[in-house]
């Protein structure tokens, strides 16, 4: 499928005359778009419900919602929202195939396996890679898809970040934290970077972007500590200057731009699976 | 109108009784207790094989009435507690209106017992409206017949607030039923903060949010000299608060739910909205706490914190959900099955819990198989067990996160004033 992207072939038709939905409760103009282009290069039909301008914003619930659309014989409704757990929730209401496009802090499936097939690209493989991610892990479905995933696929997964952005009893999870992201970062063959949202500040769980960027930030001077040939990753959007340093972000070692074609191909995948033929 | 209970194994711990005997009742009233009694103008109920015990009195339950009748009213609510071997109730006062005056206080009252189900008790508000502002008339409530005041559903916000609670409470003698909750440390929070919120990306609940809470209202008891009972307590530390506190002799009770010593977050998985309360389930490491306070005494009475929902209230996204479970009709059965039959407490130590105590704490002559006391009772089986089935509550909640459990305990009769309110069919 990443040829046919690439190539320019795109139309493959194997998922027309099926009818996919785009439901999507949190602006994101990204995965968004990539979904819905990577249904209209299988050729399937496709819509999109943003929950403002709709019956959503006129107080029906999450679950009528979900049943009207499959009323209207969707065979994949696609749902990104606030909650944790909507799509799980939803699921038991449809016929339709749910994907999930981000739910609250909860998962990111989609992203997390465009993130392995970038790594599996890049790096040829999962065992005893490591993996650091760094940021604010707590508010991150992103970090969650991609621990689950790494670790089933036998990769090592450090996390770096602030306390106050580590969720409890992470290291549960079979993974390990440090708010000294150097440590984080040390020996690391792929160092993915979360995305901050400016309004944690205000919440006072960190003092400013500035410090942030001191302490969290990933610049060249840190990447030195990652193994010399890893690769850097982000799931966009970028905050330039905080996260990761434009240097890093432009530098040769990053792969951001490579994530985003990617994730077209990942989601024409998980869609074809879902309502192939 | 007489009854003779025949055969039962009698636990009446106020009178040191834990043994078989038969019971006699007449005019609403114990009249004896004894081995081979017989009367012949009595109705006669076998309780071969079953205990007897003094009919449960649950401090904590939400009826809903007035105001929120489609999640449950005075009625549906009364014959939960009946069918849970619940002869006396206390109503939270989180209505809507709030019961802050004492018309409302008899309003809830007089529905209570025209239902004649169980005994409706409620508690009034600390403060009008239950706006944490100014405290309410808490003498015309103690008069309208108010057993207690509390803001429950949310805590006093303003710690000077509950100092002044717990001074001019103490002079009509009403105890203060705190919800004690630091809303600043929830802060948005919907589950238990711990490895399962972390695993399910749902915002955490602090324990602090809790304990922080309860050592602010112990300090300010100990202080004022005031009645403080702690409601659904939780947590390890709020618990260890408790604890030094009434070493030092502050006037303190406290009570826990059976979901607190049953449940841990775990039962959240799969964004289950039916273990969604608050306070929220905590690890095992709380359990743990909870039952070891129940068996050293410091932990007073068990309360359900009975909270029905519309089923719609519940079907939603995990934070959107509304908190809150049944408890009526399955306290008895979480009591005996995790309790009782784990030997954490003796029968008698969980009847307690769920009578005795809750019956001193509120100062009225329950609790107790005494001859001349009212004959409010309950008969259950603890041999035998039995699938708890939602759909067969009477309560308008159905949720439970109990149903489908294999529990001991089931009610087989409830007596109260010496009528029989329900008998298993
Ligand atoms: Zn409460």
């Amino acid at each position: 499928m990443k040829r046919e992207v690439l190539e320019g072939s795109k139309k493959d038709n194997c998922l027309s005359g099926k009818s996919i939905i785009t439901l999507f409760f949190e602006n994101s103009t990204r995965t968004r778009l990539s979904f819905e282009l990577a249904s209209k290069y299988l050729g399937a039909t496709a819509a999109n419900i943003a929950a403002s301008g709709s019956s959503v914003a006129k107080g029906e619930t999450l679950i009528d919602t979900a049943k009207t659309i499959d009323q209207m014989a969707a065979d994949v409704i696609i749902i990104r929202h606030s909650s944790s757990g909507a799509p799980h929730l939803i699921s038991n209401y449809t016929n339709a195939s749910i994907v999930n496009a981000g739910d609250g802090m909860n998962e990111h499936p989609t992203q997390a396996l465009l993130d392995f097939m970038t790594m599996q690209e890049k790096k040829g493989g999962f065992q005893g890679l490591r993996v650091a991610i760094v940021g604010d892990v707590k508010h991150s479905r992103v970090a969650r898809s991609n621990v689950y995933g790494l670790k089933k696929l036998g990769a090592d997964v450090v996390l770096g970040g602030p306390a106050t952005l580590m969720p409890a009893d992470i290291e549960q999870l079979g993974v390990k934290a440090y708010t000294d992201i150097d440590r984080a970062i040390e020996g690391a063959d792929v160092v993915m970077g979360l995305r901050i949202q400016l309004e944690r500040q205000k919440k006072g769980l960190f003092p400013s972007v500035r410090e942030y960027h001191k302490y969290f930030g990933i610049n060249e001077e840190r990447l030195k500590l990652a193994a010399p040939d890893a690769i850097v990753m982000h799931p966009g959007p970028v905050n330039r200057g905080v996260e990761l340093s434009a240097a890093v972000i432009d530098g040769d070692r990053s792969v951001i731009g490579e994530q985003v074609t990617n994730g077209v191909c990942v989601r024409m995948a998980v869609l074809n699976l879902l309502a192939g033929k | 109108m007489r009854l003779l209970i025949k055969n039962g194994h009698i636990i009446d711990p106020k009178n040191g009784v834990d043994e078989v005997r038969d019971l006699l009742i007449a005019d609403g009233v114990i009249l004896s207790a004894g081995k081979n009694l017989a009367d012949e103008d009595a109705q006669v109920l076998d309780a071969s094989g079953k205990i007897v015990a003094p009919g449960l009195i649950d401090l904590h339950v939400h009826f809903r009435e007035p105001g929120y009748e489609y999640k449950e009213d005075i009625e549906t609510g009364s014959k939960a507690a009946a069918k849970g071997g619940v002869t006396t109730v206390v109503c939270m006062p989180n209505t809507k209106p709030v019961i802050d005056n004492g018309a409302l206080v008899q309003y809830v009252m007089n529905r209570g017992r025209e239902i004649g189900l169980t005994n409706v008790l409620t508690c009034g508000c600390i403060s009008k409206g239950q706006q944490s502002g100014e405290l309410s008339e808490i003498g015309e409530l103690k008069a309208a017949g108010a057993v207690g005041i509390s803001d429950d559903g949310r805590p006093v916000l303003s710690p000077s607030l509950m100092k002044k609670a717990l001074e001019y409470a103490q002079m009509f003698d009403m105890p203060i039923l705190s919800h004690s909750e630091d809303l600043d440390l929830v802060d948005g929070g919907s589950m238990n903060e711990g490895y399962m919120s972390t695993y399910l990306g749902l915002r955490g609940i602090p324990k602090s949010a809790e304990s922080v809470a309860v050592s602010r209202d112990v300090l300010l008891a100990e202080e004022t000299g005031g009645r403080l009972h702690v409601c659904h307590v939780s947590t390890k530390n709020a618990i260890e608060a408790i604890r030094n506190a009434k070493k030092r002799g502050a006037k303190i009770t406290a009570e826990t739910a059976p979901h607190y010593f049953s449940l841990t977050d775990r039962a959240c998985d799969g964004f289950n909205t039916n273990a969604k309360m608050n306070p929220p389930l905590r690890d095992d490491e709380d359990v743990q706490a909870v039952i070891t306070a129940l068996a050293d005494g410091t932990i007073d009475a068990i309360a359900t914190d009975h909270a029905p929902h519309h089923f719609d209230e519940k079907e939603l996204e995990f934070d959107q959900a509304l908190n809150g479970i049944v408890g009526l009709e399955t306290s008895l059965g979480v009591g005996v099955t995790y309790l009782v039959k784990t030997g954490k407490l003796t029968l008698s130590q969980l009847i307690e819990k769920m009578s005795v105590n809750p019956a001193s704490i509120l100062g009225i002559d329950k609790g107790t198989l005494g001859e001349g006391k009212p004959a409010d009772i309950v008969i259950f089986d603890c041999e035998n067990p039995y699938k708890v089935c939602v759909h067969e509550f009477e309560s308008k909640g159905k949720n439970s996160p109990y149903d489908g459990f294999e529990l001991y305990g089931k009610v087989k009769t409830t007596i109260l004033g010496g009528k029989i309110v329900y008998q298993e069919d």
